[in-house]
């Protein structure tokens, strides 16, 4: 492994990815873009879980655990994806669109 | 057998019989009517058994509360002479007025119900005599009540029968609540609710003031059973039902029933006397209201229906002496229930003979066409208004001779006067309705009843003359029993007094009413019952009713707005400001959501 890599990189990196994916959630108004950028801040997540655990050193050694969670958490993303695909297709069936803000008949 | 045994048949045969025809027989009434019957016959042969065992202690109670040993409530029985000589008159007064009806309701469509109400009626007039505690007195006596009800309300199509049960329920209540309060204000003073142990708690009791109010409110429960002023306008309306029920119920016994209760605690009053006092005062003022009410009434039951207001007036006048007079009050009330039952059997004999009519200017020259029932309603008469000799005479005279002992002055007066009153009324309804010449087709056509009809009216004009005498009145056992011996021992002032009230009033009603064809005076205050009804709904109408109206308008327009209409407003005014929140864009639901987070990590970190 370089040497030179350091952990701040890496968690610049996925703090980045968290924000526009933050972002994109928040401002966008297509189901699929929303969807995607959710994915992202998925990514960020796991690179985060990744880097700390790849920086955390147990005996000189770098602990691995954490590489468990990031596997759970694919898993459960693809299952995620499954589940709001199937979603946003029924929706769209019904409303012909998949424009965030026409969905708001879910109100008191 | 045994006096226990004996008890305990009296007051559950009648029970079996009731039970019996409600759940099994009472499709077939003939059997109905002869099963009430015999059980009122057993009734009266144990009571005689009973009467001939003498005083007893029952020994078995049955233990129906149990929360000792603070409080426990027995159905137990208290066998003393009181209590023998008292449901000696029930079972023997229930028994004639059993077989009378057998002839009275034959065509009747409701026979089953009515034997039925009758026997229940036995059974809880038995409960309040042979009762050893308040307790189980105060359950008979509500019990009596239902039956009361019932037996007023039979001819239930009728709107004035139901009325007047309803009415009868309703005024017995206001008495009821005054006497189970007065039930419990005992218990406090005393810590008992058995007869025996208040009689004896009952001198070591401190606060006067308490006790006055606890015995005026025992009272209470007298005032409306035995219909004394103010919650006698219950017992006029209850002519409505059947004339037996009238006979037994309404003039015999069940009215008897607050007397009685009265005597069984005369040491309650004994212990009071402020309460003594208020008790022959009330007695006083029904005795002479009831008789100047009974002075302009048209409807022979309601004559005598006054006229037994006017006599319980008499009874609770006595027991207002406290133990000093219990005994003649009681007295009164063992002839009374005689003359008053055959009086009142006599009037349903007429009415029944006369194609129910009620109107005595309507009946006349009856004399002549029913004999034995004139001569049987001629001796009850004659008991009732107090010709010598007569057992109501030696009674009355018990009561008065009483009053004056105690100096009970005012009481005594008033009591002279009712003498006055009684012969007059009772010589009018008699001339009216017997002689002369008959004024209708109906009286005309009228022909004596049927013997099982007259055999009861024959003994009790029997009881009605001797009931007074040595060998009759020995079961009964109270003091002042008459015998020839009584009338010159006593002779005073009192006797000469009644005797010229006996004359006045006889002579009076006899120069007015002997040829007359309709009634030559007229007072509408006393035919109007002193518009004591028209006053009672006078309250009921405008100021209960009123007040009612001034609460539901309180309730409508201040009580509902501030706590109902107020709180849901302000609720409704949170919801649609919070409303507004909820925009139904995800977005913002995310948006919110990642606020959130932040503020915790914020918070947490």
């Amino acid at each position: 492994m370089d040497p030179s890599l350091t952990l701040n990189p890496l968690l610049l990196v996925s703090g980045l990815l968290f924000a526009i994916g933050l972002t994109g959630v928040l401002a966008r108004r297509n189901l699929l873009i929303i969807f995607m950028c959710l994915e992202l801040m998925l990514a960020a997540g796991n690179l985060t879980l990744v880097a700390f655990s790849r920086f955390h050193l147990v005996d000189g050694a770098p602990a691995y655990d954490a590489h468990v969670f990031v596997f759970f958490v694919i898993t459960v993303a693809a299952a995620e994806v499954a589940v709001g695909l199937a979603i946003i297709i029924a929706l769209f069936r019904s409303k012909k669109s998949t424009d965030v803000t026409e969905v708001t008949t879910m109100k008191y | 057998m045994n006096p226990d045994t004996l008890a305990w048949l009296i007051l559950l045969l009648p029970l079996l019989s009731a039970a019996t025809i409600v759940v099994g027989i009472g499709r077939w009434s003939n059997l109905s009517a002869l099963v009430s019957t015999g059980t009122a016959f057993l009734s009266l042969v144990f009571s005689v058994m009973l009467a001939t065992n003498g005083e007893a202690v029952a020994s078995i109670a049955y233990p129906w509360i149990d929360l000792s040993p603070s409080f426990q409530v027995n159905i137990g029985f208290t066998l003393d002479k009181l209590a023998i000589g008292m449901i000696l008159i029930v079972s023997s007064i229930g028994f004639l007025v059993h077989l009378f009806s057998l002839g009275y309701m034959r065509e009747d469509s409701g026979k089953s119900r009515y034997f039925a109400g009758l026997s229940l009626f036995l059974f809880s007039m038995s409960g309040i005599v042979l009762a050893d505690n308040f307790v189980m007195m105060f359950i008979f006596w509500e019990l009596v009540g239902v039956s009361s009800y019932i037996l007023i309300g039979h001819w239930y199509e009728k709107n004035s029968a139901a009325e007047a049960g309803k009415k009868a329920f309703l005024v017995n209540r206001i008495g009821d609540f005054g006497f189970m309060t007065g039930i419990l204000l005992v218990w406090i003073l005393t810590g008992s609710i058995y007869f025996k142990e208040i009689a004896q708690a009952v001198g070591g009791v401190a606060n006067a003031g308490l006790l006055n109010a606890a015995v005026l409110c025992v009272f209470a429960g007298a005032v409306g059973k035995s219909a004394q002023v103010p919650l006698h306008v219950w017992l006029p309306d209850a002519m409505e039902g059947p004339t037996p029920v009238s006979a037994l119920i309404h003039a015999a016994t069940m009215v008897a029933a607050g007397v009685y209760m009265l005597a069984r605690v005369s040491f309650l009053v004994d212990a009071s006397a402020v309460a003594g006092t208020t008790i022959a005062w009330v007695g006083a003022i029904t005795a002479l209201l009831a008789a100047l009410m009974a002075l302009q009434q048209d409807d022979i039951k309601r004559i005598l229906a006054y006229s037994t207001l006017s006599q319980l007036g008499y009874m609770v006048m006595a027991q207002g002496l406290g133990s000093a007079g219990a005994d003649a009050g009681m007295f009164h009330l063992y002839t009374h229930a005689f003359f008053k039952a055959l009086l009142f059997l006599g009037s349903g004999a007429v009415i029944y003979a006369c194609h129910h009519e009620q109107d005595i200017w309507r009946m006349g020259g009856l004399r002549k066409r029913m004999p034995i029932t004139f001569w049987t309603f001629a001796l009850g008469t004659a008991a009732l208004i107090a010709v010598p000799f007569t057992s109501g005479f030696w009674s009355k005279e018990a009561i008065l001779e009483a009053l004056l002992q105690q100096k009970m002055h005012g009481p005594y007066a008033v009591g002279i006067i009712v003498a006055f009153l009684t012969p007059f009324y009772m010589t009018r309804l008699v001339l009216v309705a017997f002689f002369g010449p008959s004024r209708t087709k109906e009286a005309e056509h009228a022909r004596e009843v049927e013997p099982v009809m007259w055999i009861p009216l024959a003994l009790l004009a029997i009881m009605a003359v001797f009931s007074a005498y040595r060998f009759l009145a020995a079961p009964l056992a109270a003091a002042g029993h008459a015998d020839f011996g009584h009338l010159f021992s006593h002779f005073g002032l009192t006797a000469v007094l009644s005797l010229i009230g006996l004359v006045v009033g006889v002579a009076g009603a006899w120069f007015l009413y002997r040829t007359a064809q309709k009634d030559p005076i007229s007072i509408p205050l006393f035919r109007d019952k002193f518009r004591i009804d028209e006053l009672y709904l006078f309250f009921v109408d405008k100021i209960q009713d009123g007040l009612a109206r001034g609460l539901t308008r309180l309730d409508r327009d201040v009580i509902d707005p501030l706590i109902a209409r107020f709180p849901a407003a302000l609720s409704l005014a949170g919801g649609s400001v919070s409303r507004a929140l909820q925009t139904g864009n995800v977005q913002t639901y995310a948006f919110f959501f990642g606020l959130g987070v932040v503020a915790l990590l914020y918070f947490v970190l």
